[in-house]
């Protein structure tokens, strides 16, 4: 009675498996999707032995169940059927043990000499020092000597070498369709280099649990043109424009209260780095870890409770007034 | 020294206890077989609560920006949920039935160490509840399983000071249990149960108590060293103190990966006494079977920085570990292999615990493949943290290690009870839960490729993962009335009593020789063992490959004539004792910076403990008549 | 052998090894993989000093030099304990057990005075890592000797309540803490060696 059961069973498997192949192929809504639309050498290089280690797990995954579901059908119990009663089968055993550990064998391979691929540091990378805070990522450009926070610009088809340090616990840096994660880890400097080939924006997030609202560490990378990429570094190094009019309030609010115990924007005094530098926050698509589009809307909303918004969120409640607010937030969107 | 042979009797502290029913009974009782059903019911009923969690963890999740949980209240679930499916659940529910089953299965009348066993249990039981009392005191633990450091260091409230004392009081209790297992299965065999002969359930059960004696004690100095950071402000994986948080990590997997094969061995171990039984066969290649077993064993020591291939070991470390992490496929390849030639040529019955042993062998294929792909250290950067990761361990603990031990239940509660679990609602719950589980874990592979990152609370619209968090979240609510229907079967089949004979599945080793439920002592007789799959051979006269060589049997002395001066060791009330004390001094540890007194606490539980243990060594093992 | 020709009560074991003894066995094994745990965090930690003395600073190798030759001796006790009950001399083995727990309590009197100086000096727990690591790895060692040497008043206490007896059946027992005591020394012989005597980066 059981043997249709048994091949309704197969039959599911296959389902799923064809399911997931079906879905794994039109992932085009799905932005952290690392098995389709790779877009830079580690997420192609690393896909190409998947490739072959997935063909080869299919196989044996067919072959094995396979013979699995054969051996229920043909010797379930029938009236009059007798067991052989073998012990085992030294030869059949020794080659059983001998074809898995070739396949593995040969998987070594490809796999070690990618290990050292992708480990080796290329000359003239463009080097940015990622710092990871609870819930955000800081980005420092030495090369041109700026900040930014969760949104990191590159230019396409340079090596992007990424220096890392942690502020607080372990986090993980990660852009699925360009590379493979990497910890940063508090007391070690790990360093990763990735790049992207085609113009984009990327979307990745933290990965190592670090507290309360690790789900909301997220962040984006934009792929320039070489060209773009330059222009977009000088609007960065430009200090932020002096405040005028009706933002002038906004920007003493920001200088007298306690934001400048924290951010910093270039071309005032705020100068604190342990929350996003905010001299081109405007120019910003996202903020709060990536989490929140830049419009008045988000902005007034986090000033007014940002732990509300986003839990375990380091800056607090300041109980800022709605007249405050509406400055603050003035002044804020007036940064690009 | 002109004293009698035998020392006179004498009290100890309390008056021995006697009863044999009722709640004394149970509470006092050194019977492998009372403490084995203890271990059981209880495994299951934290079962049932990490099961909760997790539905609670699924419904959160079921759609984007779910607002079932708030943040803080699914962190404490999924690392509660971890760490009760671990060591609430897997560990004990092996442990419950290598407690009743090893000594039945060797041809003994207990374990090596009654007391112990009591103890092991009783601490384990408190442990738990040590640990599921911090919900109610401020938080549970909310920094993973895993527990990373400096996160686990720096977490406000009392959560992980509970996890970390938690998972010491267990580590005790499977310490205890590991020992006492060991000295059982070296020392308590019957006569001519040499070690070629052992049925592989009892390999796997030696391979499983020596991986437990060594990796708890790597995990209770990690345990220790979070415990002094997070209440004595020392500087063991604080980076401003020159800590360094990798220690923690190195610590934790070197445990950590052991654990996982002490999670799956004993299901491997029921899985090929199930298989025999039901294809009317030997196992195919023991002597393979068993040495993979211990080959696992050994290798499980030197993988564990695959699960830490993000940390930045360099290239060199991380290129021996994919290579370690790849080999150890092998002895594992070749357990699935041996299940498979037992089924050849077999008589196949497909009775419930089949069921269940089958849906092992081929989730665990699935659970096994993806485990080689984490060696595939450029993807596995991919793949890390991610559903995937979730999806393949959930094919190899809840495809493999829950299946084995469902088979494990099904197929011995006739022994234990007396009575058989219904055949037609064992099938339907086998379905439930096999569909149930493809359903959850089947599509996490999906989106672990699509990027979802495991330990989220939350996901936004529009990453494309919608759709299998959907399914998933109905697979878990499957599984849920799969575990619905099992404790229904419990009742119903209690009812109905259906009387299961001595040996009701025509089966193979020494357990299905006495009575159902066993008396006492286990066997009027021992057996003398003339064979592997000595019961079989002794029922269908098979001639025995080898002679027999007689060993002593284990404290059966005289005891092989006839059950009339059997001296069983006597219940005692010492092991509960001694195990309440470290609870009592587990708070005190909680609250070391928040109670003034809390140091008493701490000098009052050791007491407990200490005197207890005092008493428990003046008590002989048996009382005088 | 047959079963019936051990007049004692005793268990008879499939290898004819003593259950407890192999128990005690197991269970130091276990005890090895605990201390070397500890020891392996303290060498990884001993050079990363970001604050207070260094361990070249801070350790007086002479005065630690006595109190592990102390320890040392206790082992000798011990086994003289043991001699004395297999030759059914109950006063000798109390003898010899009170000699063995006083060379214990010596040890631990002087690593409280260690401890105290080093704390004196600016070393606490919370000091550094070298802090942390130095005081849990001698800390749980100097617990074990204490376990220990609770262990060997209760054994006093059992042979002057004639509960040693039958000798063959007390002579097991004492040789079950000896071995424990035994380990624990050991044990100090490899932390004394590796945090006292191998030289650090100054």
């Amino acid at each position: 009675m059981t043997s249709p059961g048994r091949s309704r069973r197969v039959l599911l498997g296959a389902a799923l498996l064809a399911l997931a192949l079906v879905f794994g192929g039109c992932a085009e809504d799905a932005p952290q999707d690392f098995l389709n639309h790779q877009m830079g050498p580690n997420a192609e290089k690393a896909d190409r032995i998947w490739d072959i280690t997935f063909l080869i797990a299919v196989v044996i995954f067919f072959v094995v169940e396979g013979l699995l579901v054969f051996a229920l059908i043909r010797f379930r119990h029938k009236p009059g059927r007798v067991a052989e009663q073998f012990h085992g089968n030294t030869k059949l055993e020794v080659v059983l043990t001998l074809i898995p550990a070739l396949i593995l064998a040969g998987l070594a391979v490809p796999t070690l000499r990618t290990i050292f691929d992708i480990a080796s540091k290329p000359e003239g990378a463009l080097e940015v020092t990622v710092t990871g805070r609870q819930f955000w990522w800081q980005y420092e450009y030495q090369d041109f000597d700026f900040q930014t926070a969760n949104e990191l610009h590159i230019p396409i088809d340079t090596p992007v070498h990424l220096t890392f340090e942690a502020a607080d616990v372990i986090h993980s840096y990660w852009i699925p369709r360009l590379t493979g994660t990497q910890d940063l880890v508090p007391g070690r400097r790990n360093e990763l280099t990735f790049s992207a080939d085609v113009p984009g924006r990327y979307m990745g997030q933290c990965k190592e649990f670090c507290g309360l609202s690790h789900a909301n560490m997220r962040l984006i990378v934009f792929a320039h043109e070489p060209a773009e990429f330059q222009t977009w570094v000088s609007e960065q190094q430009k200090p932020a424009d002096p405040a005028s009019g009706d933002v002038a309030a906004g920007e003493k609010l920001f200088l007298e209260g306690e934001c400048v115990n924290c951010h910093a924007i270039e071309g005032t005094d705020a100068a604190a780095t342990t929350a996003p530098d905010l001299t081109h926050f405007a120019s910003r698509e996202t903020f709060a870890g990536a989490m929140f589009e830049v419009n008045e809307e988000n902005l007034a909303e986090w000033l007014r409770d940002p732990p509300a918004m986003k839990p375990g969120a380091p800056m607090p409640d300041y109980g800022l007034t709605e007249d405050q607010i509406e400055k603050l937030v003035a002044y804020l969107m007036s940064l690009d | 020294m002109a004293t009698a042979v035998t020392t006179a009797p004498r009290r100890g502290l309390f008056a021995r206890p006697t009863a044999k029913t009722g709640v004394w009974g149970w509470m006092t009782t050194v019977d492998h077989k009372k403490i084995g059903i203890l271990y059981g019911a209880t495994a299951i009923f934290f079962f049932i609560l990490g099961g909760l969690e997790a539905l609670a963890i699924r419904l959160q999740l079921a759609t984007p920006n779910g607002e079932v949980l708030t943040a803080e209240v699914y962190n404490q679930f999924f690392t509660m949920h971890g760490i009760t499916m671990i060591f609430l659940v897997v560990m004990p529910l092996g442990v419950a039935i290598m407690n009743y089953f090893i000594p039945l299965m060797i041809g003994a009348r207990d374990v090596a160490f009654p007391r112990l066993n009591a103890f092991s249990y009783w601490v384990f039981l408190l442990g738990g509840l040590f640990l599921y009392s911090s919900f109610f005191l401020g938080g549970a633990p909310d920094g993973g399983w895993f527990g990373y450091a400096p996160l686990s260091t720096t977490l406000p409230g009392n959560g992980m000071t509970f996890y970390s004392l938690g998972l010491q009081i267990l580590g005790v209790a499977s310490l205890a249990g590991a020992v006492n297992f060991i000295i059982t299965i070296i020392n308590m065999r019957a006569p001519g149960m040499t070690f070629m002969r052992l049925p592989v359930f009892i390999w796997m059960s030696l391979v499983t108590s020596f991986l437990l004696l060594f990796a708890m004690p790597i995990i209770a100095v990690a345990l220790f060293q979070l415990m002094f950071d997070r209440v004595f402000e020392a500087n063991f994986f604080n980076p401003a103190g020159g800590g360094d948080p990798l220690l923690w990590q190195h610590l934790f997997w070197l445990f950590g990966h052991p654990e996982v094969y002490i999670m799956i061995l004993p299901a491997m171990g029921i899985v090929s006494e199930i298989l025999p039984t039901f294809a009317r066969k030997p196992i195919f290649g023991y002597a393979a079977i068993v040495f993979a077993g211990a080959a696992i064993g050994f290798m499980g020591w030197g993988v564990w920085a695959h699960h830490m291939f993000a940390v930045g070991l360099g290239p060199v470390a991380t290129s021996a570990f994919a290579l370690s992490t790849m080999f150890i496929a092998v002895p594992t390849g070749i357990k699935i292999f041996n299940w498979l030639g037992t089924l050849w040529g077999g008589d196949i019955r497909f009775k419930s615990p089949m069921l269940f042993a089958l849906g092992f062998v081929s989730m665990f294929i699935i659970g096994g493949l993806s485990g080689v792909s984490h060696a595939i250290v450029p993807h596995d950067m991919q793949q890390t943290d991610t559903y995937y990761i979730v999806a393949h361990f959930h094919y190899v603990l809840f495809g493999g290690a829950i299946f084995g031990l469902f088979g494990g239940i099904y197929y011995w509660w006739p022994k234990m009870f007396g009575w058989m679990l219904g055949e037609g609602w064992g099938k339907v719950q086998f379905w439930l839960l096999f569909i149930g589980m493809n359903l959850t874990f089947g599509p996490m592979h999906i989106v672990g490729l699509q990027g979802q990152p495991r330990r989220t609370y939350t996901y936004p619209e529009g990453m494309g993962w919608d759709f299998w968090n959907m399914i998933e979240t109905i697979g878990a609510f499957t599984i849920a009335l799969s575990v619905l229907v099992f404790l229904i079967n419990v009742f119903i089949s209690k009812f109905k009593k259906e009387e299961a004979g001595d040996d009701p599945w025509d089966a193979r080793t020494l357990e299905w020789m006495t009575t159902s439920p066993p008396v006492e002592h286990n066997f009027d007789e021992i057996p003398v063992v003339a064979d592997r799959d000595d019961f079989w051979h002794k029922k269908y006269g098979g001639t025995p490959e080898t002679a027999p060589q007689p060993v002593i049997a284990g404290g059966a002395d005289d005891l092989a004539h006839g059950g009339d001066h059997i001296h069983l060791p006597s219940p005692s009330y010492f092991p509960l004792y001694a195990a309440v004390g470290l609870p009592v001094a587990g708070y005190g540890v909680v609250y070391f910076n928040e109670w003034s007194f809390a140091p008493i606490v701490i000098g009052v539980g050791m007491l407990i403990t200490l005197l207890s243990l005092f008493g428990w060594v003046l008590e002989p093992g048996t009382a005088e008549e | 052998m047959s079963a019936h020709a051990v007049a004692v009560e005793e268990h008879h074991t499939s290898t004819g090894l003593d259950n407890t003894k192999l128990a005690m066995w197991a269970f130091l094994g276990s005890e090895c993989l605990f201390f070397g745990s500890l020891i392996t965090t303290y060498l990884l930690y001993r050079n990363r000093v970001v604050s207070g003395p260094t361990p070249h600073e801070i350790y007086d190798i002479p005065y630690t030099s006595v109190s592990s030759f102390v320890l040392l001796m206790s082992s000798l006790t011990m086994v003289l304990a043991l001699a004395a009950i297999q030759r059914g001399d109950h006063r000798g083995l109390r003898v010899w057990l009170l000699a063995t727990a006083f060379l214990g309590l010596t040890f631990i009197g002087g690593q409280v005075y260690e401890f105290s100086t080093f704390v004196e000096e600016g070393l606490k727990l919370s000091t550094s890592t070298f802090g942390s690591s130095f005081f849990v790895l001698t800390g749980f060692h100097g617990a074990h000797v204490t376990v220990g040497i609770l262990m060997l008043l209760a054994l006093v206490g059992m042979s002057w309540a004639g509960r040693l007896d039958p000798a063959s059946e007390g002579a097991r027992k004492v040789e079950l803490i000896g071995l424990y005591w035994h380990f624990v020394d050991i044990v100090w012989i490899v932390i004394f060696t590796v945090i006292y005597l191998v030289p650090t980066n100054p």
